[in-house]
């Protein structure tokens, strides 16, 4: 199957455009509606990979640091981020503690692995490793549902909420998840469609 | 096709008898099942797109009742049990007055899903039929709903945390109720009913006037 890396269409109105050299690596948007259709980052590959394997480190810290402690007089009661998952686990409401599970925990670590999974042989100078495609095409696909800035912010409402009650103390796992959540976000800035799935069709499989 | 925008005619890849990749925005010719660049399936409009938002949606309204009728959180403090609900727990904030914090979970919880499900459902219905609205603000539109509907779960979260934390015997102790669950699930189909929504038809009808 033959077919043109520099021909492209605008996913959201379907407009085609011819890319030129110098556009590849430049932004731009598509002159109908305004989509990004590159966002025109130099070496997006090794800081996509980078910050993705920083988010995996910092995601293994999260998981088996404190969180949150919070003294109530003579009370002391300390969450770890398995312990807010596992504070549904119990009958009924089990499968919320599953999806909680998966939108803070499970989706930004597939992510990551998927992202490294698909780019890092580019980087190292080896053929694509089986799969690759599918799995940088899930790697854009489960972005929406990777919600760990949403529960950070769920997390300050929360403390605002115990404020009157308790005083409560941070983690090393609470500026772990900050750290990740900035992370993630800076990583979303490289993640440029074009570049990325050029790339990995002209490296060889 | 200059991206300068030296010649002004756009054409689209329907228009050129070819199919775009909606994930990697390769074009090619119609009769590839799946992306030759990044395997995905290849539609020049997805299929039966309008009937998928609505049938998202209506599960998502569904569920949003009981979301507000079933308590979010029951408390349990110095032996007195409340339950709260969604709106129930914005009015005790305000009443302590915690005005931002209330203004955060109402804007989540309230005015963002009740918002996506009347954008959404305007834009199922518009789009089946032809009209005359302005394109570019149908698209700023959905691609708003797309973008801030998932900042929903906020209050989901918040409960999972206060459960966590507040486990202090008979002093004050947190438990979800089935409220949390229902609001969860809404949000997840709303999402996907946004998610459903081919854009391009927007455009499609841009440029004829009626809908193919």
């Amino acid at each position: 199957m033959i077919y043109d890396p520099t021909c492209i269409a605008c996913p959201h109105c379907d407009v085609v455009y011819r890319l030129s050299a110098t556009q590849m690596v430049t932004r731009t948007r598509c002159l109908r509606c305004g989509y990004q259709l590159t966002l025109g980052k130099s070496e997006a590959i090794a800081r996509v990979v980078g910050l993705a394997l920083t988010s995996t480190i910092l995601m293994g810290i999260v998981l088996f640091a404190p969180f949150l402690h919070l003294n109530a007089g003579p009370f002391v009661s300390s969450a770890s981020v398995a312990d807010v998952v596992l504070g549904f686990a119990t009958g009924i409401m089990m499968p919320l503690a599953f999806a909680v599970l998966i939108f803070i925990i499970v989706v930004p670590v597939s992510r990551s692995l998927l992202l490294i999974y698909a780019l890092a042989p580019l980087l190292t100078g080896h053929a694509n490793a089986s799969g690759a495609q599918s799995a940088l095409r899930w790697a854009f696909v489960l972005k929406p549902w990777a919600m760990a800035e949403i529960f950070m912010v769920g997390v300050a409402v929360a403390l605002v909420k115990i404020g009157g009650m308790a005083t409560v103390h941070t983690g090393t796992a609470f500026w772990a998840f900050v750290l990740l959540v900035v992370v993630n976000t800076f990583q979303d800035t490289f993640m440029c469609r074009n570049t990325l799935w050029t790339s990995l069709a002209t490296n060889r499989s | 096709m200059d991206i300068s925008g030296h010649q002004q005619k756009l054409t689209t890849a329907r228009d050129a008898g070819m199919v775009a990749c909606t994930s990697c925005g390769l074009v090619a010719s119609p009769d590839v099942e799946s992306c030759p660049r990044c395997h995905a399936r290849m539609q020049s409009r997805k299929d039966g797109s309008i009937q998928r938002v609505l049938a998202w949606l209506l599960a998502g309204l569904i569920l949003y009742v009981p979301a507000n009728i079933y308590p979010m959180l029951r408390t349990t403090q110095m032996f007195k049990e409340q339950d709260s609900t969604i709106v129930g727990g914005v009015i005790t904030l305000i009443h302590h007055h915690a005005y931002a914090i209330g203004a955060i979970i109402f804007i989540a919880s309230v005015l963002i899903p009740v918002g996506k499900f009347i954008v959404i459902a305007y834009l199922a219905v518009l789009l089946s039929r032809p009209h005359t609205k302005d394109p570019h603000r149908l698209h700023f539109i959905h691609a708003a709903v797309e973008f801030i509907g998932r900042w929903s779960m906020i209050d989901v979260f918040v409960v999972a945390i206060l459960v966590a934390l507040v486990q202090f015997d008979v002093l004050a102790s947190i438990k979800p109720g089935l409220a949390a669950a229902c609001f969860a699930l809404s949000v997840v189909f709303t999402m996907l009913s946004a998610q459903a929504f081919d854009p391009r038809l927007i455009w499609d009808i841009a440029d004829e006037g009626t809908p193919k």
